[in-house]
C-alpha cells in the first residue's frame, strides 16, 4: 500500500527556492530528452519480464543466472520498440539492470563496436551478423594476469604459420592467461584476444584476433581452451568474470582483425597507417566514466540527503525536539560539498562527450590536432573524478551511520559496482602520469617559447611573467572569494605553480645525471599533484562556465552556491597550495574557511531539491534509506523480514550445533 | 619463495623476529601466540579455506559451528578465559566466529549486575545453558542512548517489569548473535515507575525458548538482512510487546527498584561510562590495528611480485614497490600501522591504570580518559579504514577479486568506524573536554597531563633551516603541537566571539563544529607523533630496531604535515621554504624505508591462512595461487542459467531474435 510521502521531505520539498524538474532537463540537456528518458524508463518499469527478487537476498550465481534472463529480454525488447539512439540504448539497459553491470555489456559494449571498427568488410560478412543475432557472444580479452594499463607488457602470443595460414594462439606462462574479461568466464562463445603478433620470426607487437572459444552447440569449452570464472568479487556479482588459457589453439589467418595491419599469406606483415585513431576509443570510454562518477555520487548523495532529512537524532537546542540530522554543521559539512561535487562533474561529463563528439567529426575530415590534448585531459579527468567518487560514496554511506552499513541502503551496492573504475580503463596513477607528460610537454615547448592552446593556454602566461614571489604576491589581493570567475583564476595559478614545480623538480632530478625514466619515477609525486590541480582547475572552469549559461534565475542562483562552494570548498581542502604559493593569504584562507560554512546554511533549505532533481527512480535507486516517500523505519523492517536468513522461524543450525551442545554441558 | 620476495629479505637492515617480538610485548609472548595460532589453524574444523566463496546462510552456520567446537577445544588445550593464550584465539580465528555478544552479555552482567545476579547469571552463561546478547541500539537512535524508546514500566502489584516497543523506530536493530541464536539478551530501555522516567537501564529479557528456541511470547526477532561484511553474525532486530519479566532481571549494581517502586541510586554510574570507554580502546587491536597490518602485509609483498612496465630501457619491468607513487601510497600506511599500534600500546597502559584508580573510587582520571578513548578511536578507526582502501587499490584489478583478501578486510573494518559511537560524535566529544580544558588552562587552573600542554602557548617559529632539520622529533613534534594549540584556541575564540554576539551557546556550538572536529583530530594526531618518538628514543639501540623505527615515526610525522600543509602554513610558524623541506625529507624517507618494506610487514608475523590472501602468502607465489582458487569458485560448476537462457539465446530460439 502507498504510504504518505514523510512529513519532513514533504517540508523540504515546499520550502526549496526553485523547480527541480527545470534543473532536471539542464541535466539531460533539454526537456524533450527528459521526457524521452522517463518514457523509456516506463517501458521498462511497467514491463512484468523486469521484475524480480530484490538482488541482495540472490547468491552470485542467482544474481547471475537473473543478469543474464534480463539481458537475454533486453536485447529482444530493444529491438522490438526500435530503440537504437546509443544514449537511448543506454537508459533502456541501465533501467533494466538497476544501473549494474551485466553479462553482455562487453559483447554489446566492445565486441560489436569492434567488428564494426576494426573488422575488414569480408569479416563483418562473417562475424557481424551472427554477432548481432547472438548466436556468437563475443567478449574483449586485453587484460592478463601479469599485465594491465601497461599493454606492451602482454604476454599472449599469436604466432603464424604460413603452411597452413593460420595463427597459433598460446598462453606461455601463469601470468599470460587472460584474467578479468567480463562475459568470459560462462557467457561468450567468442573473444576477440589481444596478443603479441609474431611472424617471420619478428614480434610485431598487440593484435586483435576473433578466437571461438566454446563449442556453438554444447557450449563446450574448444580443444585447446581453458576458460572459467575467476571467482567472487567486492561486486559485479552478476557478471563472470572469466580466465582464458590457450594452448596452441589454431584459428584461419583471416581471424586477425585486418582493417589496419595485416598478415599476407606469405607471413609478411602490412603496418596500419595511423595508430592516433585508438585514441578516439580511449577517449569516448573514459569520458563515459567521468559520467558515471557524477552518476554513482548523485546516487549516493540523493540516498545520504534524503535520510538525513528524515533521520532525528540528539538534541541542539536544550528541551527541543530532536532535530533532523540534517541541521547539523558537519552533517552539512560532510554533504553538500559532494552534492556541489556531483553537479560540478555531471557539467564535466556533459563537456567531455559534446567535445569527443564535434572533435570526432573533425577526425573523419582527418583533423586529428585538438586529439592529443583532449586524450592527455580525459586521462587525467578520469581519475580526478573516479577517486573523488569513490570517496565520496564512501562518506556518503558513512554519514548514513550504522545502517548505511545495511545493504538496503544500497551505498554497499553503488559503491562496490562504481569502484573498480579507479583501476579500469587505465589505472588512475597511470592515467595521472599521462597527463602530467602532456603538461611537461606543453610546459617544455612553453620555455622553448612556443605558445600552447586549449586548457594549458595558462602555461603561455607563465613564460611571459616568470613567477617570482613578490610578483605573485601582488596578485593576491585581486581574489574575490565570493566570485567564481576570480576563483577560476586562483585554480589557475594554483596549477602553473604546481606544474612549473614539478617541472623544475624533474630537472633538478635530470641535473644529478640520473636517467630520463629515474628522474621522472623521483618526481611522480609532484607530477600527480600538478595533474590533479591542472584537473581541479578544469572542473572550476566548465562549472563556472555552466552555471553562466543556465537561463532560469532561480536555478542559476542555486547553481551558483553550489558552484562557489565546490570552488571554496576545494581551497579549504588545500590550503597549503594556495598559502605556499602564495596565491592567498592566511587571511584570506580563514575567511573562505567561513564562506564554506555559511554557504552549507544557504544551501541546507534547497539540498533535498537539489538531489530530487537528480531525478532517480526508486527502483533505479534501490535504497530503503533513500526512498522518495521517506517511509524509512517501516520499510527496513519489511526488507529484513525477506532476509534469507529469516526463511524459516528457528535456523538449522540451532538444531545441528546449539542443542547439542546444550545437551553435553 | 618467488625470488622477487626472497631477495627483499636478504637485506633487511634490522632482525624481522626480535621486531616480532617487540610488537608482541616480549619472545615468550610470541611463542604462546604462535602456539595458539598454530593449535587452530591446524584445526580443520576452523579453516577459512571456502569464506569466499559460502553464502550468508553457509557462513553463519559456520561461525556457529566453530564456536560451539571452541568449546571443546579449550578443554582439550587446557585453555581457560584467564590464561595467557586466550586473548590470541580471536586473532587466530580472524573473528570468524559467533557468540561474541556472549561475552558483552557476560561483561554487562558482570559489571553492572549484584553479586546475586552475577551469581545467578553466569555460570549458566559460562556453561552456555544460555546464549546472550546485548540490545542497546534501536531502528532509530545509535550513538545518542538518551533517545532510546523503548519501555519498561514497573508493575508493583506483579513485581515485574513489562517492555514495550512503543513505536516502529524504537525496535532494537543491530545487536549482533540476535537474529537467530540468542537465547536472551541485556535490553536497554528507558525505565517507568509510577509514570516518572528515570532514564535508561538494562534489563536481562529472555527471547527464545531454552527447548526448542522458538520465540518467547510476546517476542518478535529475526536477522536485519544482508550488510556489507558480517555475514557471519546474525545481526538482529527485536520487537517486544508487553514482555513481563521478573524485578530481579533488572541489573542493579548502581540502580535500583524496591517493591514499593522506590527508586534508589547507589554510587556513581560513572563506572558504566568507563566499561563503554574501554570497550572503545580494547576493540582496536584485533578489529582495527590487525586489519590494517594485514592489509599492508598483502599490499606490500604483492608489490615486490607483481612487475609492471619499465623504469630504464632495456631492463627488465619493474617491481610496483619501485615506482615512487606506489610507495607514497603504502608506505605511509605501514608507518601508520607502527604508530598506532605503539598509541594503542600506551592506551592500554592508561586504562588498566584508570582501571584500578576507578575502583578505589578514585574518577578523576575519567574524564581525561573518556576524551582520550573517544579521539583515538575515532582517528584510529578512520585512518586504518582509509589506509586498507588504499591497500585494496594500489593492488589494481587483483586487489577487487575477493581471493586477494583486501575486499573482506575493508569491508569488515569500515564498521568500525561506527560501531562503539560514530566517530563524528566521538570527535566533538573530544572537543568539548579540550575546549573545557584550555578555558581552565587560560585561566591558570590545572589540567590532565595530556593537555597541559595547551596552557604554554608560544608563539615562535619553526627553527627548522634544512631538509634533515625536520628528521629531529623535537622540530616536527613541536610543530604539530603548535598546530593543535592554535587550532584549539582558534576554535575557541570564535566560540566566545558567537556568544558574546548574542548567539546562544548551542547554535555557536553547532557552527563551531567543523573547527572542533578538525581541532580535537589536531589533538590527537600530536598526541599519536609524540608518544611514537618518544617511544622510539626508548627502545634498543641493538639489532637495528631502533633505526629503522626512527625511519617510521619520521615517516608518519612527515606524511601528517605533507597531507595538511595548510595547518602547518596558516600563520607562518612553517614557511613556504620549510615546507619544501619537508617534502623532500618525506619524499627522501620513502626511498629509505622502500629497502626494508617487506621485513617491515614479515614482522607482523602473519600466517598465510590468517591472511587468507592469494596477493599476500609469504612465499609470493601470487599467479599460480590466484588460477588454483579461481578454478574452486563454485561458479565454475556448470550454471542452470546455460539451459535455462544462454542456450535458447545462442540457438536462436528465443522469439523474434
Amino acid at each position: 500500500a502507498a504510504m504518505a510521502v514523510n512529513a519532513d521531505l514533504r517540508r523540504e520539498r515546499a520550502a526549496a527556492t526553485f523547480q527541480p524538474e527545470l534543473l532536471t532537463h539542464i541535466l539531460d540537456g533539454g526537456p524533450e530528452r527528459t521526457r524521452r528518458r522517463k518514457e523509456i524508463e516506463a517501458l521498462v518499469l511497467n514491463d512484468p519480464d523486469f521484475q524480480h527478487e530484490d538482488l541482495n537476498f540472490l547468491s552470485r550465481s542467482q544474481r547471475y543466472e537473473q543478469a543474464i534472463r534480463k539481458s537475454s529480454l533486453m536485447v529482444v525488447k530493444l529491438r522490438e520498440y526500435g530503440i537504437a539512439d546509443p544514449e537511448e540504448i543506454y537508459w533502456f539497459k541501465s533501467f533494466v539492470h538497476r544501473g549494474r553491470p551485466e553479462p553482455l555489456d562487453l559483447h554489446l559494449g566492445m565486441f560489436l563496436p569492434t567488428l564494426l571498427t576494426q573488422a575488414t568488410p569480408e569479416q563483418q560478412d562473417r562475424f557481424f551478423m551472427p554477432a548481432w543475432n547472438l548466436q556468437i557472444i563475443g567478449t574483449y580479452a586485453q587484460t592478463e594476469m601479469g599485465h594491465g594499463t601497461h599493454l606492451r607488457g602482454l604476454e599472449t602470443t599469436a604466432t603464424y604459420d604460413p603452411s597452413t595460414q593460420e595463427f597459433i594462439l598460446n598462453s606461455p606462462t601463469v601470468t599470460s592467461i587472460k584474467w578479468w574479461p567480463g562475459g568470459l568466464g560462462k557467457t561468450s562463445n567468442h573473444a576477440i584476444v589481444l596478443a603479441q603478433l609474431y611472424t617471420q620470426g619478428q614480434c610485431k607487437g598487440l593484435h586483435a584476433f576473433i578466437v571461438p572459444i566454446r563449442h556453438l552447440g554444447t557450449h563446450e569449452p574448444l580443444p585447446g581452451i581453458t576458460v572459467g570464472d575467476i571467482g567472487p568479487k567486492f561486486g559485479y556479482d552478476e557478471i563472470d568474470n572469466g580466465y582464458l588459457k590457450m594452448d596452441n589453439f589454431r584459428i584461419p589467418r583471416e581471424n586477425m582483425l585486418m582493417k589496419y595491419a595485416q598478415v599476407e599469406p606469405d607471413g609478411t606483415y602490412v603496418k596500419p597507417v595511423s595508430d592516433k585513431l585508438t585514441y578516439g576509443t580511449m577517449v569516448f570510454i573514459r569520458s563515459f566514466i567521468v559520467g558515471d562518477s557524477a552518476r554513482s555520487l548523485s546516487r549516493a548523495c540523493t540516498i545520504a540527503i534524503r535520510y538525513s532529512a528524515v533521520r532525528h537524532q540528539s538534541e541542539l537546542k536544550p528541551g527541543e525536539p530532536e532535530p533532523q540530522i540534517l541541521d547539523y554543521q558537519t552533517q552539512q559539512y560532510k554533504l553538500f560539498p559532494l552534492l556541489a561535487t556531483a553537479y560540478a562533474f555531471h557539467f564535466v561529463g556533459a563537456y567531455i562527450k559534446d567535445t569527443y563528439h564535434r572533435i570526432s567529426g573533425d577526425i573523419s575530415k582527418g583533423d586529428l590536432s585538438e586529439l592529443p590534448e583532449l586524450h592527455a585531459l580525459t586521462a587525467g579527468l578520469k581519475a580526478f573524478t573516479s577517486w573523488t567518487a569513490n570517496a565520496g560514496i564512501e562518506e556518503c554511506r558513512m554519514a548514513c551511520g550504522g545502517h548505511g552499513y545495511s545493504r538496503c541502503s544500497g551505498i554497499p551496492d553503488i559503491y562496490v559496482t562504481f569502484s573498480p573504475s579507479c583501476t579500469y580503463e587505465g589505472e588512475n596513477t597511470v592515467m595521472m602520469l599521462q597527463t602530467a607528460r602532456f603538461l611537461m610537454k606543453s610546459y617544455t615547448q612553453v620555455t622553448s617559447g612556443q605558445q600552447v592552446t586549449g586548457m594549458v593556454s595558462y602555461l603561455n602566461d607563465l613564460s611571459r611573467q616568470r613567477i617570482q614571489p613578490q610578483h605573485v604576491a601582488a596578485r593576491t589581493v585581486t581574489v574575490r572569494i565570493n566570485d567564481p570567475t576570480s576563483l577560476v583564476e586562483a585554480y589557475k595559478s594554483r596549477a602553473a605553480w604546481l606544474v612549473e614545480s614539478a617541472a623544475k623538480n624533474l630537472q633538478a632530478e635530470l641535473n644529478h645525471r640520473r636517467s630520463k625514466e629515474d628522474a621522472w619515477n623521483r618526481t611522480s609525486v609532484d607530477l600527480v599533484r600538478a595533474s590533479e590541480a591542472h584537473c581541479h582547475y578544469v572542473i572550476v572552469k566548465l562549472f563556472t562556465a555552466k552555471v553562466a549559461e543556465v537561463a532560469d534565475t532561480a536555478v542559476r542562483a542555486v547553481l551558483t552556491d553550489l558552484c562557489l562552494l565546490y570552488a571554496l570548498f576545494g581551497i579549504s581542502r588545500n590550503t597549503g597550495d594556495f598559502l605556499q604559493a602564495g596565491i592567498l593569504t592566511s587571511a584570506q584562507i580563514t575567511q573562505v574557511n567561513q564562506h564554506v560554512k555559511e554557504l552549507l546554511a544557504v544551501i541546507r533549505p534547497n539540498a533535498v531539491a537539489l538531489v530530487d532533481a537528480f531525478d532517480f527512480h526508486d527502483v533505479h535507486l534501490g535504497s530503503v534509506l533513500g526512498r522518495y516517500d521517506g517511509n524509512v523505519y517501516e520499510n527496513m523492517f519489511e526488507w529484513a523480514k525477506k532476509s534469507p536468513l529469516n526463511k524459516t522461524q528457528v535456523h538449522e543450525s540451532f538444531h545441528k550445533h546449539l542443542k547439542p551442545m546444550q545437551a553435553k554441558l | 619463495v618467488n625470488p622477487d620476495l626472497a631477495s627483499e629479505r636478504q637485506t633487511a637492515s634490522f632482525s624481522v623476529e626480535k621486531l616480532t617480538a617487540l610488537l608482541d610485548g616480549g619472545a615468550e609472548q610470541t611463542r604462546i601466540r604462535r602456539g595458539v595460532v598454530e593449535a587452530i589453524e591446524s584445526d580443520p574444523i576452523f579453516s577459512r579455506e571456502n569464506q569466499y566463496f559460502q553464502t550468508q546462510n553457509e557462513r553463519y552456520e559456520a561461525a556457529v559451528r566453530k564456536a560451539v567446537y571452541l568449546q571443546k577445544k579449550m578443554h582439550d588445550m587446557g585453555w581457560t578465559e584467564n590464561g595467557p593464550e586466550y586473548k590470541y584465539i580471536y586473532r587466530a580465528l580472524s573473528g570468524d566466529v559467533a557468540f561474541l555478544l556472549h561475552r558483552v552479555f557476560m561483561r554487562s552482567i558482570s559489571v553492572l549486575g549484584s553479586d546475586k545476579q552475577i551469581a545467578k547469571w553466569i555460570p549458566l552463561a559460562t556453561q552456555h545453558k544460555l546464549i546472550g546478547s546485548y540490545a542497546q541500539t534501536e531502528l532509530g537512535h545509535g550513538t545518542y542512548l538518551q533517545g532510546l524508546e523503548t519501555t519498561a514500566v514497573f508493575d508493583t502489584a506483579t513485581q515485574e517489569f513489562i517492555l514495550n516497543t512503543p513505536k516502529i523506530s524504537a525496535m532494537k536493530w543491530w545487536p549482533g548473535d540476535m537474529g537467530r541464536s540468542a537465547t536472551h539478551t541485556v535490553v536497554f530501555a528507558q525505565l517507568y515507575v509510577h509514570g516518572k522516567c528515570y532514564g535508561i537501564h538494562p534489563f536481562i529479557v529472555q527471547i527464545r525458548s531454552l527447548q526448542d528456541h522458538s520465540l518467547c511470547p510476546g517476542i518478535t526477532a529475526g536477522d536485519i538482512g544482508p550488510k556489507m561484511n558480517f555475514e557471519h553474525i546474525d545481526n538482529g532486530y527485536l520487537l517486544l510487546k508487553n514482555v513481563r519479566i521478573p524485578g530481579e532481571n533488572m541489573l542493579s549494581k548502581f540502580c535500583e527498584v524496591r517493591p514499593d517502586g522506590t527508586y534508589v541510586r547507589q554510587g556513581s554510574q560513572k563506572i558504566n561510562y568507563f566499561t563503554m570507554t574501554t570497550v572503545r580502546i580494547s576493540v582496536l587491536s584485533d578489529e582495527v590495528l590487525t586489519p590494517l597490518m594485514k592489509a599492508c602485509t598483502i599490499a606490500i609483498r604483492y608489490s615486490v611480485v607483481r612487475r609492471q612496465s619499465k623504469l630504464k630501457p632495456g631492463e627488465q619491468e619493474a617491481k610496483i614497490l619501485d615506482y615512487q607513487t606506489q610507495q607514497e601510497k603504502l608506505l605511509p600506511q605501514l608507518a601508520t600501522a607502527y604508530a598506532f599500534h605503539f598509541i594503542n600500546k600506551y592506551l592500554e597502559q592508561l586504562f588498566s591504570k584508570g582501571y584500578r584508580e576507578i575502583q578505589r573510587k578514585n574518577f578523576d582520571m575519567l574524564p581525561e580518559l573518556h576524551a582520550l578513548s573517544s579521539g583515538f578511536k575515532a582517528m584510529i578507526t578512520q585512518h586504518c579504514t582509509a589506509g586498507v582502501e588504499i591497500c585494496l587499490r594500489a593492488c589494481g584489478g587483483h586487489g577487487y577479486s575477493l581471493l586477494s583478501g583486501l575486499p573482506s578486510l575493508y569491508t569488515k573494518i569500515l564498521a568500525s568506524c561506527i560501531y562503539e559511537g560514530e566517530n563524528t560524535i566521538l570527535l566533538l566529544q573530544t572537543a568539548r573536554f579540550l575546549i573545557k580544558c584550555f578555558m581552565a588552562a587560560s585561566a591558570g587552573q590545572p589540567v590532565p597531563p595530556s593537555v597541559t600542554y595547551l596552557a604554554a602557548v608560544k608563539h615562535g617559529k619553526c627553527p627548522a633551516k634544512n631538509k634533515l632539520d625536520f628528521l629531529s622529533p623535537d622540530i616536527y613534534t613541536e610543530a604539530y603541537q603548535h598546530v593543535a594549540v592554535r587550532l584549539m584556541s582558534s576554535t575557541a575564540a570564535k566560540l566566545q566571539d558567537l556568544i558574546q554576539s548574542g548567539v546562544k551557546k548551542h547554535d555557536a556550538w553547532n557552527q563551531c563544529t567543523v573547527q572542533l572536529v578538525q581541532a580535537a583530530k589536531a589533538h590527537c594526531h600530536y598526541i599519536a607523533v609524540k608518544n611514537f618518538a618518544e617511544t622510539v628514543e626508548k627502545l634498543e639501540t641493538k639489532a637495528g630496531i631502533q633505526k629503522i623505527m626512527k625511519h617510521l615515526c619520521d615517516l608518519f610525522a612527515l606524511h601528517g604535515i605533507f597531507s595538511n600543509t595548510g595547518v602547518f602554513l596558516h600563520d607562518g610558524y612553517t614557511s613556504a621554504a620549510q615546507m619544501d623541506m619537508v617534502t623532500a625529507s618525506y619524499l627522501d624517507l620513502l626511498a629509505v624505508i622502500r629497502k626494508d618494506a617487506v621485513p617491515l610487514v614479515d614482522a607482523f608475523d602473519f600466517t598465510d591462512k590468517s591472511l587468507n590472501s592469494a596477493l599476500g602468502s609469504y612465499d609470493g607465489q601470487v599467479y599460480q595461487r590466484l588460477y588454483e582458487w579461481a578454478q574452486k569458485s563454485p561458479t565454475n560448476q556448470m550454471s542452470p542459467a546455460y539451459e535455462r537462457y544462454l542456450k535458447p539465446l545462442l540457438h536462436n530460439t528465443l522469439s523474434k531474435l
